[in-house]
Formats: structure tokens, C-alpha cells, sequence
């Protein structure tokens, strides 16, 4: 089913939780939403589901209105951030919660209620704690019969906030690929809430960028991690290295560097940032062109595949981070305090925008 | 063997000091606690159980027993629908004025029971406010039964909504709302998710009001007037009897309090020790 948010717009008190939120997911799509807290992901999901109300605008489920429809007739299944599962009732009665409370002339017989949660018990891979309470669980646990109890209902939506946030990273990872491949098994449109970049990028068709309430970007993974539209999607995507130079006709300056900025043909003279990230930057003994910086190495990690370095530019003292291949560092012989050269291969730049300054995204 | 002992810490101070604070302790227990309750029973059965039985089973005593068990009977169950219901608003929404209602629930606690009481004079009495009407019309509020109920169910408002309002801001919104995008509707959510959840300090609330409704004693006595075998409750007819020297009698009928009052403390031992299971 598709899901279809028009011009919505959230207050609380004084803060602009949501501020003109238009976003559509399409059948059967897995959307993330990603941002910082704070930045309204969580009531968007919520007005979604019908546990809050837009102040303006509307939401549409299969592109009838649903703006005025209750949460529990949206037919979405929600999952909570801290699984909010029925602490008095059993696994096997939290799951059966919801065929349990429909109309008597819908709802199905007992049997097949419990064929049913058993069948969902075993889809998460839980049958066997049917009969224990949550508090019996692991997080992990509880949080896949927390899916199960939302999947019960057959929702046309699966709505999910912060699924993962309150476990321990390897389950996590787990539950991640579990939950790709679980919404591509039963193929319902699903949207999770998580400030966790790399989740989001990982797991979902399309990611939405989420700051301030409002929505920076939508496109897939590959999309916004390659062409962030802004210095904010930017910098929350990963770590970068920024730069400030100014631009004029075209032709950007950023120290001793110059780049092409076409878009910013029109900038007369301003300001600006150019952003480069770690993996963007080139590093050599020699000074090999004439845009290359003098650094000195501060800090080696050569954990992982790749060797991540701290760097302290020799003309700005500004720390800058880069990351090579295993080989190259090899090659290199690099050591803690040594001066080298580093030039970077690719510069986004953007206009610098004087309210947003001083910029957090330096590393 | 060894390790069952336990362990004091070192700094403890001497055998003498140790001896002496848990000595003094277990004295004042008893002294103030342990006797008074011993005294109640020992004085009710001084003239034998004939004396005790007979005292208990006088018309006054049972009118008595009889008019404090009306009050609780029809104070606490409204008291507790009231409870739950300011409970339920007080903790899962967010109004203005919602830190106000929860000072203002707390009134007949703070307030002195003569003045809840001559609360209600003033409003029901013959000089009160509504006094001349309500002679009109040929009601009987003060120096009457409803009366003492009325003024039964102000001192016990706060108990109920007391108990529940720290449980359930402690439980949050979330299983109430997974319950309803799970489909139920507000009677369901509220008997299958809410009430389960509350069930221990809601029974817990129950039993304190029970307890102060049957022994409330200052508010009731400025709208009771007194009236032997009519408008008596039971901490109204002892306070008689005991004026009267008739000791026997007074404290028979107080005994049945303090029962109460042990009863109470057993079944809180019991809920407490559910709620944290």
C-alpha cells in the first residue's frame, strides 16, 4: 500500500516539530527516515500511523485521505522504539493481541488465531518462548515479537521507530538484514525511523534526510551518499573534511587548491565551504602537485580494512582525516609526526551559509 | 558455616554501641507501637469474651458498625472510579493546568479534618448556603447520614488517584497506543492493558480508602451531631463510650478499628510484594 504525505506540518507548544513535510513511499518500498534527534523523524512516523495528528495537511493511505481515521483503523502495524510489549500477557497472547480484540464477526476461532500466532512465532523464529512473559527476553527478543505482534494484524504499513536503537551493535546487524529480508518476503511498505546513517543506507530502498522538520533529501543510498543537496546531508552521511575558500565566476578558491563549481557560476564573490571526505583524500611523501597541503601525521589506525589517519594541516593547524588502502600505507612507511603532502581528489562545494557557521562537521 | 555469617563492616562501631541503638530501637517499637495495640485488646477483653461479645453486639455498636460500613460502601467505590479516571488524564495526557489538578487532588489530605468538615456545614447547614432551601424542600444533609457520607468521600478522594499516579506515568503511553494501532478500541485497551497493569496499586489504593473511610474521625464528627443508634459511626460511638466510662465497650468496639487497621497492613505487605514480583 502506498503512503502518501502531503504539506504536513507538527507543532508542540512553540516548536516546529514538522514544518511542510511532503513525502509519498510506494508499494511494497522500504523508506528510511534518517536524521538527528530532534529533527522530527519520530512524529512524522507517528502522524503516519494516526498516534498524532497534523496541525495542517494530510496523509494519504492508498490514496484514499486518511488524516481523520483512528490509528487502529489505518491497518498499519507500528513498532516501537522500546517494544511496548503487553508486560501481563504471555509472548503467544502479546502476539495475539490484535486478532483477539477485532469484531466478533471478523474475528477468527480460537484455533486459528493460534495457528496463526504460531506460524508468525516461527517466521521471527520464536516459536519456542511462546509461553514466557517479555520480561523473560532478550532485548533482541522482545524486539522481534514485537514485530511479530504488529505483523499479526496483517498490516498494509509496517511503521518502525528506532527498531534496532536499544541493542547492542552485532544483534543489531543481524536484525537489520533480517528485517531486509523479511520485508522483501512478505513485501509490505515499510518505514523505519533511525539516526543511524549506516543502517539506513544499508537496509532501505530510499532514504529521507530529516533535519530541523523538515526533509533535506529523498533519493536511494547511493544517490545521497554521491550527490548530497546540502552541507547538512553531507556531513550527516559520514565523516568529511571541510575546507573554506571563497568563489568567484565559477572558479573556487580554497587555499592553494582551486576547483570547478559550475553551479555556482552566478556566486559573485562569496564565501564558501568545500567538503571532501576521508576515503576523497590523496596522500604522498613528495609534493607532487601544486594544490597539495603539508600535514603532520598525528594519530595512525590501522584497524580494518582500511588505515585511517589524523592529520594537522602545517598553514591552518586544522585537523583533517584521511584513509588509505592497506597497500598504499605499505608503500608509504608512514609514521606518527612525519610531514607528507595531501591533496583532495574530489571538493563538493556549497555556499557558506552565515547563520550555519561555525559549521560542527569538522572531525 | 563460615560464610553464612554475616558480615559487619569494620567501622561499625563497638559491641557496646551496636547493642545499645538496636536496644533502644526495639524499645521505643515497643513502647509505642506494641503496647497501645496490646492495651486496645486487653482492655476490650478485661471482663472476659461475654463482656467483649455483648458489647459489640449493643443496638448503638451495631447502628455503628452498620453507618461506617454504608459510608464505605458507597464512598469507596466512587472514589475509586474517580481515581482511576483522574489518574488515567493526569498521566497520559498533557493539558494546561495539569500540575494544578495534581496539587489540588492533595486538598483534603493538607487541609484539617474540623475544616473538611465545617466545609460542609457551612454549605449544607441550617445557616449554610444551601440551608434554607434544603429545609424547604425537606432535606436532611447535616446531622444526617448523607452527611457523613458526603464528608467520607472528601477525605478519601486522594487515595486512590495518589497510588495510581506514579505506576502509571512510570508505565508511559506506549502499550496503551500499541494496543490501539493493534485495532482495539477505548474499552479494550483499558480493560485488557490498562487495569492488568495498575491491578496491584489500584487494590492497594482500595484498601488505604477503606481503611480511612471506616476510621475517619474529625470531619465526620462536625456533621454527625451525635445521635446514638442514627448518625454514629464507629471511632464516634468509642469516643462516647469512653466518655461514658463504659471502657469495656469502648474498647470492644475500637478493637474491630485496629483489626481492620492490621488487616490493611497484612494485605499492603501482600500487594507490595506482588507489585515487585
Amino acid at each position: 500500500m502506498s503512503i502518501e504525505i502531503r504539506n504536513v506540518s507538527k507543532k508542540f507548544g512553540t516548536f516546529e516539530a514538522l514544518n511542510d513535510v511532503s513525502l509519498s513511499v510506494g508499494d511494497a518500498e522500504l523508506v528510511a527516515l534518517l536524521g538527528p534527534s530532534g529533527s522530527g523523524k519520530t512524529t512524522l512516523l507517528r502522524i503516519i500511523a494516526g498516534l498524532d495528528s497534523p496541525d495542517t495537511g494530510s496523509i494519504l493511505l492508498n490514496g484514499e485521505d486518511a488524516t481523520n481515521r483512528g490509528a487502529g483503523e489505518r491497518g498499519v502495524g507500528f513498532v516501537f522504539q522500546h517494544y511496548a510489549l503487553f508486560r501481563h500477557m504471555t509472548v503467544m497472547e502479546n502476539v495475539a493481541f490484535g486478532l483477539r480484540v477485532q469484531p466478533r464477526n471478523i474475528r477468527k476461532s480460537k484455533s486459528d488465531i493460534r495457528d496463526r500466532v504460531m506460524t508468525l512465532l516461527k517466521l521471527v523464529q520464536l516459536d519456542w518462548v511462546a509461553n514466557r512473559y517479555p520480561s523473560q527476553l532478550s532485548g533482541g527478543q522482545r524486539q522481534r515479537i514485537a514485530l511479530a505482534r504488529a505483523l499479526a494484524v496483517e498490516p498494509k504499513v509496517l511503521l518502525l521507530d528506532e527498531p534496532f536503537g536499544a541493542l547492542d551493535a552485532r544483534v543489531r546487524r543481524e536484525l537489520r538484514t533480517w528485517l531486509r529480508r523479511l520485508h522483501d518476503e512478505i513485501s509490505v511498505s515499510c518505514v523505519f525511523v533511525t539516526h543511524d546513517q549506516e543502517e539506513a543506507l544499508e537496509v532501505s530502498d530510499r532514504v529521507a534526510i530529516m533535519d530541523a522538520g523538515r526533509i533535506e533529501q529523498v533519493g536511494t543510498p547511493q544517490n545521497v551518499y554521491d550527490t548530497p543537496a546540502n552541507p547538512f546531508v553531507y556531513s550527516f552521511l559520514g565523516n568529511v573534511n571541510l575546507f573554506h575558500g571563497r568563489v568567484k565566476e565559477g572558479r573556487t578558491t580554497i587555499g592553494n587548491i582551486e576547483v570547478d563549481a559550475p553551479e555556482l557560476r552566478d556566486a559573485s564573490d562569496s564565501p564558501v565551504v568545500g567538503y571532501s571526505r576521508p576515503h576523497e583524500m590523496e596522500i604522498s611523501r613528495e609534493r607532487t602537485a601544486n594544490d597539495a597541503l603539508s600535514a603532520e601525521i598525528v594519530q595512525i589506525q590501522a584497524v580494518g580494512p582500511n588505515v585511517k589517519l589524523r592529520l594537522r594541516r602545517t598553514d591552518s593547524r586544522d585537523i583533517l582525516e584521511a584513509e588509505l588502502t592497506r597497500e598504499k600505507h605499505r608503500e608509504l612507511e608512514l609514521k606518527i609526526g612525519e610531514l607528507i603532502y595531501v591533496r583532495p581528489r574530489l571538493v563538493r562545494v556549497f555556499i557558506a551559509d552565515p547563520s550555519e557557521a561555525p559549521l560542527n562537521y569538522q572531525i | 558455616m563460615e560464610q553464612t555469617r554475616k558480615r559487619v563492616p569494620e567501622n561499625s562501631g563497638s559491641i557496646v554501641t551496636r547493642w545499645f541503638l538496636i536496644a533502644s530501637a526495639l524499645l521505643f517499637l515497643a513502647l509505642f507501637l506494641v503496647t497501645p495495640l496490646l492495651v486496645v485488646f486487653v482492655e476490650a477483653l478485661d471482663k472476659g469474651w461475654d463482656a467483649y461479645w455483648t458489647a459489640i453486639r449493643e443496638p448503638d455498636a451495631l447502628s455503628a458498625i452498620y453507618l461506617s460500613l454504608t459510608a464505605a460502601v458507597i464512598a469507596v467505590p466512587i472514589n475509586t472510579v474517580f481515581g482511576i479516571a483522574a489518574a488515567w488524564s493526569l498521566t497520559k495526557f498533557e493539558f494546561r493546568g495539569r500540575n494544578v489538578l495534581i496539587t489540588l487532588l492533595d486538598l483534603p489530605f493538607a487541609v484539617s479534618p474540623v475544616i473538611s468538615g465545617l466545609i460542609f456545614v457551612l454549605m449544607f447547614g441550617a445557616q449554610g448556603w444551601l440551608g434554607p432551601w434544603l429545609a424547604d424542600h425537606d432535606i436532611h444533609i447535616i446531622f444526617a447520614v448523607p452527611g457523613i457520607i458526603l464528608t467520607t468521600m472528601f477525605v478519601t478522594v486522594p487515595f486512590v488517584a495518589r497510588e495510581l499516579i506514579p505506576h502509571m506515568q512510570a508505565q508511559g503511553r506506549e502499550e496503551e497506543e500499541a494496543a490501539l494501532v493493534l485495532g482495539a478500541n477505548g474499552m479494550q485497551t483499558f480493560f485488557r492493558v490498562t487495569l492488568p497493569n495498575i491491578k496491584w496499586s489500584l487494590m492497594y489504593g482500595v484498601i488505604l480508602c477503606t481503611a480511612r473511610a471506616m476510621g475517619e474521625f474529625g470531619a465526620v464528627a462536625v456533621v454527625s451531631g451525635h445521635i446514638r443508634g442514627e448518625t454514629n459511626t464507629i471511632p464516634l460511638h468509642v469516643e462516647i463510650l469512653y466518655n461514658e466510662y463504659n471502657f469495656v465497650g469502648a474498647f470492644a468496639v475500637a478493637s474491630l478499628l485496629t483489626l481492620l487497621a492490621l488487616a490493611t497492613l497484612a494485605i499492603k505487605k501482600i500487594v507490595e510484594w506482588k507489585i515487585s514480583e
